[in-house]
């Protein structure tokens, strides 16, 4: 029974019967007795100085119950919002970490930077109070765009950081690259910009803190990816809550990729305000709030030349980037750009010498931080780019340009020039794999057929590396990490022989209620039905580091199969006992413990029982009872790496794209459940889409108002607007984890919008065209199509 | 203000404020949390419900206006087992985070009772008004073909 419900198993969801009747429990869906709510007071400005703050006409107003600003919690002893992840920079260069309180002080940075709490018995008491809490403001010049922030005499976010700058960054060699670019027969160059995105998972964050007096306890319900983190920098560092005086509850989470992997101010204000008011304090963001609230992504600004010899082999790659980190530090924020994004520059290419620099800088604008791929997706977009400008120039197919380059499957393990060791990998496996399916070699037919009806066709093709399975601690802590990314997972056996499973790792769609029963099936030949899968409380779940980079499978799924391990081993010891043989003797398989050769077995569910009822038991030896916790920490991490198609058709007459196929095939490691993981890669490339087509940030340039700050002006892809995407996945197992699990979550958004604009600029190449910045609207592909002087024939 | 309603099959008396909004009502006065609110512009569809059989989203209707109104919710799609377009989206792998869900399939019944002979770019068009950011929308068109086909067999559509 375990194989079939074991690991490459397509079995269904256990989580779904809540979801599709309703009955999930999400943050917002929490009621409380006595439950007051909180509303935040943000800046409507980008940058300017807090003059005063008058609460008195506000506090009069009926329902409420208490206001607070930054002075009250300056008052109280308050700390800074923590970055968990700074860098180290050139010539030993610290990252900035400027000061974060949850209520601004002194100065605005962003607009939506909260300036006073209001707590009232309802939503519309506490709405109304925070219209009436009179806020003067000095208006300052804001800085917006990264290139403003490092023009000679810029306005300064922070006072004492005149040049905006939070770290200059390096990685690689500079000197082997500048010589490697002495020898090139052919340099290519791009200058692009990645634009800035909101990650806008479908529920908004939301935050309940609840105070008990009785226990001196507090509890905080929160949308995290991460409750533990969220426990271990709010109640270490913010609130100086003692840990066990502090339990984090992260229930049901509406989608996270990244949005929620950081610890934010609202947490830490319900928590604080909850224990002022000894009541409990609900705060619910609004989209529109959210917008100017939630942590960014991506944001870069970059150039970048590949020196490639006559036969168009790479010599060298030298990037240039630009990164906005906002105006504060977002928990990983320098992070992002830095480690997730310079090191993952040799993508799938044996490129000799690479060097780049990073400058992250602060903005007026809301921090920014990791977004599902984090820095992968950027680093692959700029190099996939790059390698089409150049494969265009020199005249050679950018399939072959690629085939010439690729790392081929017995140089792994591979160690590049820029830090990472890949473990294993076969992208060109990968390359000739989504060639075949998409009918590369047709294309040229299909196109002809669009040029008929008048329309522009392309294709475009991207191979992608990410480093995934975050992380080793060891290597993480030295490029910068304040804490171990290790996992811990429990394998708690009832003494009927049911399991729960308790999780460091957290699931808010990913489906782990499901994959790790199915490990824990595969391991114990248990039925997946007598597993259940619990995480995302603290006061269950012992300790644990939360889910994002792709993390979960590798690190937390290896975590519970070392668990499953030692439940075996100890009950081997019980079996030997209990069948009166010599331990190494008994063997386990499904889900029975036999003495080799013969006919005479316990069950588990028998061992289990006499785990619980020691009769018959060693107990002189063995401890009773049957539970066992297992941490994992990689020694490395994974590498995903695949092979990404796509093919567009352009309207001439109204820039629209349309996105007509789209074939991805991956290398995630070993699966364990093959629908779950399709339906992680069809997602994801949709998010990339959005990114490529349709999404995107703006700023007005002078004041920082956000313009696109809600659905109506931020484009997220709808159904009608995507094609379905065909997954194949190309497997060579992780070398170093006992699973083989690489990690799937983030592979469609790191490969996804490079794929796409590489098939619009293909598209548009007859126009002399050799770049278009995301996204790929009408308006920019349409001004482009007319700025080439191209007519439309019907127009005309 | 008094109003009553059927909701769910149940008769209701509610007295609800002259701003309050169904989603509202639904979620903070009558504590029925399966109806999820995913934004303030009435783009994202998660709050969809069925108000007199068709499908609305909820965030638009003031609770005011449903005197003698008939309201049912995710709650109310089924008994005790799954309603075939519930259980087609558990078939098909169309939900993973489960926030978007109530108002998919609220939105996917809605669909195939109207359309006679449903298509995937049928399905793809009548969902524009509901986003989903985790499944990419493939899992979800192919369940409500599927919860579709399986509605016609049990007479339902």
């Amino acid at each position: 029974m375990g194989n079939e419900t074991g690991i490459g198993a397509s079995i269904l969801r256990k989580e779904d019967l809540r979801f599709v009747t309703g009955k999930g429990q999400y943050v917002a869906d929490v009621q409380l007795p006595n439950m007051t709510v909180a509303v935040l007071v943000r800046s409507p400005h980008a940058h300017a100085r807090l003059v005063s703050i008058d609460t008195t006409a506000a506090a009069a107003l009926p329902g409420v119950v208490a206001i607070y600003t930054g002075a009250d919690l300056a008052a109280d002893g308050v700390g800074t919002l923590p970055c968990a992840w700074p860098v180290t920079g050139k010539a030993g260069m610290a990252s900035r970490e400027p000061a974060h309180p949850p209520l601004a002080q002194g100065k605005v940075r962003h607009v939506g930077d909260p300036v006073a709490l209001v707590v009232a018995e309802s939503l519309v008491e506490a709405r109304n109070a925070a219209e009436a809490v009179v806020v003067e403001y000095d208006v300052l010049p804001a800085v917006v765009s990264v290139l403003a922030a490092l023009e000679p005499g810029a306005t300064a976010v922070f006072d004492d950081i005149p040049d905006n700058v939070c770290v200059d960054w390096e990685v690689g060699d500079s000197a082997a690259t500048d010589l490697a670019f002495t020898k090139a027969a052919h340099i290519a160059r791009i200058s692009l910009v990645n634009n800035r995105l909101v990650g806008n998972p479908m529920e908004p964050r939301a935050a309940v803190g609840d105070y008990d007096r009785s226990r001196g306890k507090y509890t905080l319900w929160t949308t995290s990816q991460f409750p533990h983190i969220v426990k271990l920098l709010m109640g270490n560092v913010v609130l100086h809550i003692p840990q066990h005086k502090l339990r984090v509850v992260s229930p049901d989470v509406g989608g996270g990729f990244g949005v929620k992997q950081f610890h934010y101010a609202e947490e830490a204000l319900v928590t604080w305000a909850s224990g002022k008011i000894a009541r409990p304090v609900k705060w619910v963001c609004e989209r529109s709030e959210g917008f100017i609230s939630d942590a960014h992504g991506r944001d870069h600004v970059s150039e970048a030349q590949l020196a490639l010899d006559e036969h168009g082999k790479f010599l060298g790659l030298r990037v240039k980037t630009i990164a906005n980190m906002g105006g504060y530090l977002s928990t990983f924020g320098p992070n992002i750009p830095t480690n997730l994004y310079g090191l993952l520059m040799a993508g799938v290419y044996t490129t000799p010498a690479i060097y780049c620099e990073v400058k992250a800088v602060f903005t007026n604008t809301i921090p920014v931080d990791a977004y599902r791929g984090a820095g992968r997706p950027e680093a692959t977009f700029l190099l996939e780019r790059l390698v089409d400008v150049a494969a265009t120039e020199m005249g050679i197919d950018r399939a072959e340009i690629r085939r010439r380059n690729m790392i081929p499957p017995d140089a792994y393990p591979y160690q590049t020039p820029v830090m990472l060791e890949y473990d294993s990998g076969d992208p060109g496996g990968c390359l000739d794999r989504a060639l075949a399916t998409a009918d590369w070699a047709g294309f040229p037919e299909r196109r002809k057929a669009s040029a008929a009806r008048g329309k522009f066709r392309g294709i475009g093709l991207t191979t992608y590396v990410e480093a995934c399975g975050l992380a080793p601690s060891r290597i993480a802590t030295r490029l910068g990490a304040r804490g171990g990314l290790f996992e811990s997972a429990t394998v708690r056996v009832h003494p009927t022989g049911q399991v729960t499973v308790l999780m460091g790792t957290h699931s808010h769609g990913q489906g782990h209620e499901t994959t790790c029963a199915q490990i824990v099936s595969g391991k114990l030949g248990i039925p997946h039905d007598n597993i259940e899968v619990v995480f995302g409380d603290t006061d269950r779940v012992q300790f644990g580091l939360g889910t994002y980079g792709s993390r979960s499978a590798a690190v937390g799924g290896s975590a519970l199969s070392k668990a499953a391990d030692k439940v075996i081993v100890k009950g081997r010891k019980i079996a030997a006992h209990m069948l009166e043989a010599a331990e190494t003797d008994i063997e386990f398989r499904d889900g029975r413990y036999t003495v080799r050769g013969t006919d005479m077995a316990k069950t588990f569910e028998d061992v289990a029982l006499s785990a619980h009822y020691p009769v018959d038991y060693p107990l002189e030896v063995l401890e009773p009872g049957l539970e066992e916790q297992a941490f994992y920490d990689p020694v490395n991490f994974t590498f995903p790496c695949g092979a990404h198609i796509a093919e567009v058709e352009i309207d001439p007459e109204t820039g629209v794209v349309e996105l007509l196929r789209y074939v991805a095939v991956d290398d995630v490691g070993t699966v364990i459940n093959p629908m779950i993981v399709a339906g992680q890669i069809h997602g994801g490339v949709v998010q990339g889409v959005g990114q490529a087509l349709f999404e995107d940030c703006v700023y007005d340039q002078e004041t920082g108002q956000l313009l696109s700050g809600s659905f109506m002006d931020y484009c997220m892809p709808r159904a009608d607007q995507v094609p379905r995407v065909e997954v194949e996945t190309h497997i060579t197992p992780c070398t170093h984890n006992p699973l083989g699990v690489k990690g799937c979550g983030e592979v469609g958004t790191i490969a996804s919008p490079a794929t796409v604009i590489n098939a619009v600029v293909d598209a548009l190449a007859h126009l002399g065209v050799m770049h278009v910045d995301m996204p790929a609207s009408p308006n920019r592909v349409w001004r482009l199509i007319a700025d080439a002087g191209f007519t439309p024939a019907k127009a005309s | 203000m008094k109003i009553q309603l059927t909701l769910n099959a149940r008769p209701v008396a509610v007295d609800v404020e002259p701003h309050e909004l169904l989603s509202e009502m639904l979620r903070d006065r009558l504590g029925m949390t399966g109806t999820h609110v995913g934004c303030d512009t009435s783009q994202c569809g998660a709050c969809v419900v069925h108000l007199d059989g068709a499908s609305v989203k909820s965030c638009t209707v003031l609770a005011a206006s449903l005197d003698g109104a008939t309201v049912t919710t995710i709650e109310g799609l089924s008994d005790g087992t799954l309603h075939p377009m519930q259980q087609a989206f558990h078939e098909n792998h169309g939900l993973q985070c489960g926030f978007c869900t109530p108002g998919m399939v609220m939105s996917a019944v809605d669909y195939a009772r109207r359309e006679p002979a449903p298509t995937e770019a049928g399905v793809r068009h009548w969902l524009e008004g509901n986003i989903c950011r985790c499944t990419g929308y493939q899992n979800i068109v192919s369940a409500v073909l599927a919860g579709a086909a399986a509605m016609r067999a049990g007479g339902e559509a």
